[in-house]
């Protein structure tokens, strides 16, 4: 199963990259796709290690923390660091 | 939400309008320029007998230190999307008449508007309390990020109030 993942502001800077596409197995959530995604850019631990630092969008609506919702194929994560609109 | 994308994004340009609650909302991302008399423009409304407006501008100095330049950076299609139910919430919390947000993407030099908010009501009261209530929602939901740069160094800002949930305030 494919998932689309972006990384916005620090995470950007962190991952080298905007965007990203992710193999995961099927039903995994996305606390399992931010663990792949930990292994495979080590350096965003410098903004995820911090509790609350982070947050995950699923198709443009922000995830509660301990969210168990399963993924599907084409599902766009984002990887939101502490927002500063305004 | 009843979401009716109207205006064709045109290069860098995104914008979305709907209506709720009898209420038109208009709102933009944009990297141009930001100025207020179209965003008043937009809810101009004839039984209308107030505008309210908010201008968040870029300021030169935080805790002492010269702030050079500041570059936003939006998660697009949400933001859109999260300004939109924003607007939506105010047009359903107050009497509005028309209401209107937008929001800078990059460069923005130091004295210029990064976020304008407009709104319109019959009755003052509601248009300049649903601009107070709506800034404060947008900093603490909407994502989008500012990047002040200093001389040697820049930081990534983060808003007190950033509350990215999607849990309601009361």
């Amino acid at each position: 199963m494919k998932i689309k993942v972006l990384f916005f502001a620090r995470a950007r800077e962190l991952a080298g990259t905007t965007e990203a596409e992710a193999d995961l197995p099927e039903g995994s959530t996305a606390k399992e796709a931010m663990q792949m995604l930990l292994e495979k850019y080590p350096d965003l631990r410098e903004i995820e290690g911090e509790e609350g630092k982070c947050v995950l969008a699923l198709n443009q609506e922000y995830l509660e923390k301990n969210a168990t919702t399963a993924l599907k194929e084409g599902d766009e994560i984002a990887i939101i660091p502490p927002i500063s609109g305004g | 939400m009843d979401e009716s994308p109207a205006g064709t994004p045109q290069g860098n340009l995104h914008e979305l309008t709907h209506r709720i609650n009898y209420t038109d909302i208009y709102v933009l991302v944009t990297p141009s320029d930001l100025k207020l008399d179209p965003l008043v423009g937009k809810v101009s409304d004839d039984g209308a007998g107030a505008v309210a407006t908010f201008s968040g501008v870029t300021r030169d100095t935080f805790n002492g230190k010269g702030v050079l330049r500041l570059e936003y950076e939006a998660y697009e299609p949400m933001a859109l999307k999260k300004m939109a139910e924003i607007c939506g919430e105010a047009a359903q919390k107050w009497s509005l008449k028309k209401v209107a947000m937008a929001h800078r993407t990059g460069l923005v030099g130091i004295g210029h508007p990064s976020v304008i908010i407009a709104a319109s009501s019959a009755h003052r009261a509601d248009a300049l309390e649903a601009c107070h209530w709506a800034i404060d929602e947008l900093k603490a939901r909407v994502p989008i990020w500012k990047k002040e740069f200093y001389e040697g160094g820049d930081v990534w800002k983060e808003n007190a109030e950033s509350r990215q949930s999607t849990t309601q305030q009361q």
